[in-house]
């Protein structure tokens, strides 16, 4: 535990909010100066916004919203340019037997495979506020962002300049749980600005924290708030690769903190749950949730963002029902 | 906070939170014209004036109820002193045991049609009725199944042996869980009873009876007889019976001490409270407000344990009655029958006036009104949740009981001092302690004189959990083991 | 012309499925007047290693299930218990040779202890537990929390009445509390000992909390005595073992030891509690 008095890098928000003497020590009497959060208690809340009853029209406008709220994802070491060429028809395209059907927000590929995905979406690719569909890559060494900041800022700027939209990057946790948040801190800065393009403008930054492996929710919060406080567009629950991967009462957690800074500075961060919500009845209690905790206009695709794969089937089984009247099943949705 | 959203129309108009109709279907119910009194396992007929038992949400009528007169208390009466004669007390603990785990087992099979009847004749949400209540009203029976032959280890000596006849009145705000608190424990000890729900609320009580049909209990074990204060009145007096137990409020309760004195009945009383709900400045903040709005709003208020008074430690007053107010803007006041109601109709029109006057009171006397921007239903009684600031200890609504979602805010500087304003009160039923240090939950816990005290949590209720007041909120413990005490022979009460 | 059974095969349970012993023995099991019954899997060292594994596996999640549910899921099981009741007497009638009366006799009886001890689970932690009142600002609360993995010697044939009945009144104290169980079925009569497996596999009762072994009691025994992630050894069946040995076996890695009962054992609130550690916690107490 080496609480030093080096200033980190002066972010804009740890400025306004900590004060121009920002270090590793006021950072951290910060942190620890928040309120803790009662387990049962928050997952009894997060239970208890589960009961909602979503149905009708309501479960219409839901399904939908979901849709256009998905980061399509393929993650995989096997992932080739033919495997992400399909993920990418079927973002633009979720089901070919209803052209009612939204396309997702975005897909998300690996940094290598930035290249491949914005070729594939063409004409398709753009803002997902207006309908298109954008590319985030993970990087900074995901999923465990166990190597040098040099790589890490190496594996970002390469996603940036292959074209991609947002970066999904991993928090130091190895850091973070030794006390290190200076350097948690300073890593998630030094990402913002390999963000940056030739043009000045930014690729989006989510960050994620990999709350399964930092346990506690009182974790959650602090890296919550590390993390806006170093510039984060989108706080994220996981990585999908470890389990625990999103859960309701994590989410609800992140939304209360992003709830709390937009009542402190008026500024609205989105919250991105992945890994682990593969049903629509899930995924329309974090819509629930989210409408419960920080309001309606959180549903939107610059501001939350659902990390998933084989949810959009699900949705679309669902969507089929409500048109058809009758249960659907896996041969009536294409395969990604 | 929960603005105009973008994009299509869900509900009824003005986007997603405003979620589209999800009505329980009442349907599962098979509700009779009319009932009759449950005596000796039949239902008969009753000779007082029979009374109608409406819906709160609605006003419209459900059925006929009967109405017990002082010749049916005493057929109701007889019936449950042959019944412990002849078949209960000589019953095995063991079969009494397994008489009980029948009804748990039929409650759980019943469920939602129980659910259903209880959100329609109280006016409570089915969302607590079927999560809640029911659950609850089962897990009470199975409970106490359990401890019907095993007596010797209620620490009440080797032996120890029931009452006799257990005259039993229970309140209309948790009909069905009020019922399953006095006849499981009865039951096990090795009592007959004849219980007399609430007149506004007798539905689920008689859909039991059925229950109590399709298990098979001997006739005459349990009785349940319909009727109002006179009925209830006839029932404690009645000279043969040897336990009186009545949740209700502190002043008929005073009334049943003093017309017990004297008659060797044993007597336990579950009465009102006015529980402080005391937050530090240290509380986890965000399951805090969860739990104020829990302990005040869960069940339209009409709780005896209700949280009603805000102890908030000053310094933290305005952050924590300004995130009160956001949350109260996502509550749901409605139809007991949509799945998404939080909050539902006030019981009866009686208790409405009341809740509108004590509230008007506090206005009166200074105290600050808000009130949380429900739509009002045209039909049906309904009270807004509604939150009293600048309450001060000496006011009204500081120190009645209004039985109501009405919150009354009050400070205090240090834990000593709000130590002090909670004991500060003629009751003493509950109290729930908000703060991240353990060891100072064990200290106020230890020095609040309060019955059950919840810590970062509020209104949890378990059949393993003792529930009980101090001082004017009555005597005796429902639940645990010690709730066995009520309905055994103890020093200075012997059966007759 | 008669109908021609289909015979039942008996295997172990263990970790909730049915397999063979894994050294592909078994033994035959004969009624009391010598006919042929069947074969059963005749246990060996490694199905009992097995056994321990599932055991503990089961025990985190059994053991912070709540006694509600516990108490909910034994009950459950005195249920499927009684809706078979036909087919227990049967199988007592020709393992015991005693009449059908006798044998639906011990089948109520085990029944009923079964509920006897259901009712336990959300309860015994009130009787065995409590607060203390120290000397001190500290709150001290006493609480049975439970062993771990039970390895059990059941009632054997030596003792009559008690191929079901036996392991009703050994299984259900143990698991009540949150246990997991490893149990050597009565070596002569081990068929109810299956068919038991067969309710507890179609009852809410988690794979491994139950595990029950058919065999040679003495082969099976010491390995079980010794075996380092055993908590508790129950030797109530053993008495015709020389189950001192296996309680100097035991010693070495300080067992809690139930001894041998001639008769099988009453129903008992001891008997779950001696299968239970009490743990007692003290936190500070204070205002300021």
């Amino acid at each position: 535990m080496n609480a030093t008095s080096q200033a980190l890098a002066p972010a804009e928000r740890a400025v306004e909010l900590i004060g121009s003497d920002l270090t590793e020590k006021s950072l951290r009497l910060h942190l620890e100066g928040l309120p803790g959060v009662d387990a049962v208690g928050l997952e009894q809340r997060a239970a208890a916004l589960g009961t909602r009853s979503i149905k009708t029209t309501s479960k219409a406008w839901a399904l939908d919203r979901i849709i256009e709220l998905i980061d399509l994802t393929t993650l995989e070491g096997a992932d080739t340019p033919g495997k992400v060429r399909s993920l990418v028809a079927k973002a633009v395209n979720p089901d070919p037997s209803d052209t009612s059907t939204p396309r997702v927000a975005a897909v998300c590929v690996y940094g290598d495979m930035v290249a491949t995905a914005v070729e594939a979406l063409g004409a398709a690719h753009g803002d997902p506020d207006s309908g298109l569909i954008s590319v985030a890559a993970v990087a900074t060494a995901f999923p465990s962002g166990r190597a040098s900041l040099p790589v890490k800022l190496a594996d970002t700027a390469d996603a940036v300049a292959a074209g991609a939209d947002e970066i999904d990057m991993v928090i130091d946790r190895g850091a973070f749980l030794a006390g290190n948040y200076g350097s948690v801190f300073d890593q998630i800065v030094a990402v913002k600005e390999a963000c940056r393009r030739d043009d000045g403008t930014f690729a989006h930054l989510k960050v994620i924290l990999e709350t399964g492996e930092l346990n506690t929710y009182d974790n959650v919060r602090r890296a919550s708030w590390l993390s806006i406080l170093a510039g984060a567009d989108f706080i994220k629950t996981s990585t999908g690769k470890v389990s625990p991967a999103a859960t309701l009462p994590v989410t609800l957690l992140m939304l209360e903190v992003v709830r709390d800074w937009h009542r402190l500075t008026g500024e609205r961060i989105g919250v991105k749950p992945a890994g682990g919500i593969r049903t629509s009845k899930d995924a329309i209690k974090y819509l629930v949730t989210v409408a419960e905790t920080v309001g309606e206009q959180w549903l939107q695709p610059h501001l939350f963002r659902f990390g998933a794969s084989s949810l959009l089937n699900d949705v679309l089984l669902q969507r089929q029902k409500l048109t058809t009247g009758r249960y659907s099943g896996p041969d009536y949705v294409t395969m990604d | 906070m929960t603005d105009v959203s973008t994009g299509s129309t869900p509900g009824s108009g003005s986007g997603f939170l405003d979620y589209a109709p999800a009505p329980e279907s009442t349907s599962v119910l098979h509700l009779k014209q009319s009932y009759g009194l449950f005596i000796n396992g039949e239902f008969t007929e009753g000779h007082g004036t029979p009374f109608q038992t409406i819906s709160p949400a609605t006003e419209e009528r459900i059925a006929e109820i009967a109405n017990a007169n002082s010749a049916d208390v005493d057929a109701a009466v007889a019936a449950a002193r042959r019944a412990y004669e002849r078949s209960w007390s000589t019953l095995s603990g063991a079969d009494r045991g397994k008489y009980l785990f029948r009804i748990a087992r039929l409650v759980q099979e019943r469920a939602r049609e129980l659910a259903v009847a209880e959100s329609l004749d109280n006016g409570k949400p089915i969302k607590e009725s079927r999560d809640v209540d029911v659950p609850l009203v089962a897990a009470w029976f199975f409970y106490y199944a359990g401890w019907a032959d095993k007596l010797d280890y209620a620490g009440l000596g080797p032996a120890p042996r029931a009452l006799g006849v257990a005259a039993q009145v229970i309140p209309w705000n948790f009909p069905l869980l009020m019922l399953a608190w006095k006849i499981a424990p009865a039951l096990a000890a090795g009592n007959t009873v004849v219980l007399k729900p609430a007149e506004t609320t007798p539905l689920s009580a008689l859909i039991f009876a059925e229950i109590l049909q399709q298990a098979e209990l001997p006739a005459g074990v349990v009785n349940i007889i319909t009727g109002a204060g006179d009925t209830g009145e006839a029932l404690v007096n009645h000279p043969d019976v040897n336990k009186v137990a009545f949740t209700g409020s502190t002043a008929v309760g005073r009334a049943i001490a003093k017309s017990t004195a004297g008659s060797g009945k044993k007597l336990t009383l579950e009465l009102g409270g006015k529980a402080a709900n005391i937050v530090f400045d240290d509380a986890p903040i965000d399951q805090a407000i969860e739990g104020i709005v829990n302990g005040i709003f869960f069940n339209q208020g009409h709780v005896c344990c209700a949280g009603s008074r805000l102890l908030v430690q000053e310094n933290v007053h305005d952050e924590v009655v300004e995130r009160l107010k956001e949350r109260l803007s996502t509550l749901r006041l409605g139809d007991p029958l949509d799945k998404n109601t939080d909050i539902g109709a006030i019981n009866s029109r009686e208790q409405l006036e009341r809740i509108r006057e004590l509230s008007d009171i506090g206005e009166r006397e200074g105290a600050e009104r808000w009130t949380a921007p429900c739509v009002i239903p045209e039909k049906g009684f309904w009270f807004a949740p509604t939150i009293f600031t600048n309450v001060s200890t000496s006011s009204t609504i500081a120190r009645e009981e209004i039985f109501g979602p009405v919150l009354s805010v009050l400070t205090f500087r240090t834990p000593a001092e709000a130590v002090a304003k909670a004991n500060n009160t003629p009751y003493g039923l509950s109290a729930g302690i908000w703060s991240d240090k353990g060891s100072r939950i064990l200290a106020v816990a230890d020095q609040l004189r309060a019955g059950v005290i919840w810590a970062n949590t509020f209104n949890r209720f378990d059949p393993a959990s003792p529930f009980g007041g101090y001082k004017e909120s009555g005597y005796g413990r429902e639940g645990g083991r010690q709730g066995l005490a009520a309905y055994l022979e103890s020093a200075g009460w012997s059966a007759r | 012309m008669t109908r021609l059974a289909v015979p039942k095969t008996y295997k172990l349970y263990i970790g909730g499925k049915f397999p063979r012993s894994e050294s592909g023995r078994t033994y035959e099991v004969m009624s009391q007047k010598g006919a042929f019954l069947a074969n059963a899997s005749l246990a060996s060292r490694k199905d009992a290693r097995d056994a321990v594994v599932a055991a503990r596996g089961a025990f985190g999640a059994w053991s912070s299930a709540t006694g509600y549910n516990r108490g909910q899921v034994l009950y459950r099981i005195a249920e499927l218990l009684e809706g078979r009741r036909d087919q227990f007497v049967d199988e007592i009638v020709s393992t015991e040779a005693v009449s059908k009366s006798v044998a639906t006799s011990q089948v109520d009886t085990a029944i009923d202890a079964w509920v006897w001890y259901a009712g336990w689970a959300d309860k015994y932690v009130q009787v065995a537990g409590n607060g203390n009142a120290v000397s001190g600002p500290y709150f001290n609360l006493s609480t049975p929390e439970p062993t771990g993995v039970v390895a059990i010697i059941a009632p054997q044939a030596s003792t009559a009445g008690s191929s079901l009945l036996g392991l009703a009144a050994t299984i259900a104290p143990a698991i009540l509390s949150g246990n997991t169980v490893v149990v050597v079925a009565s070596e002569a009569a081990p068929l109810a000992a299956i068919s038991l497996a067969e309710v507890l596999a179609t009852s809410d009762v988690p794979g491994g909390v139950v595990n029950i072994l058919t065999g040679s009691p003495a082969e099976i025994a010491p390995w079980l005595a010794g075996h380092a992630d055993v908590n508790a050894l129950d030797l109530t069946g053993a008495g015709e073992l020389d189950w001192v040995s296996l309680q100097v076996t035991a010693a070495d890695t300080l067992k809690r030891v139930i001894a041998p009962e001639t008769g099988v054992p009453a129903p008992s609130l001891t008997r779950v509690v001696a299968l239970t550690e009490t743990k007692t916690v003290w936190h500070t107490k204070s205002l300021i």
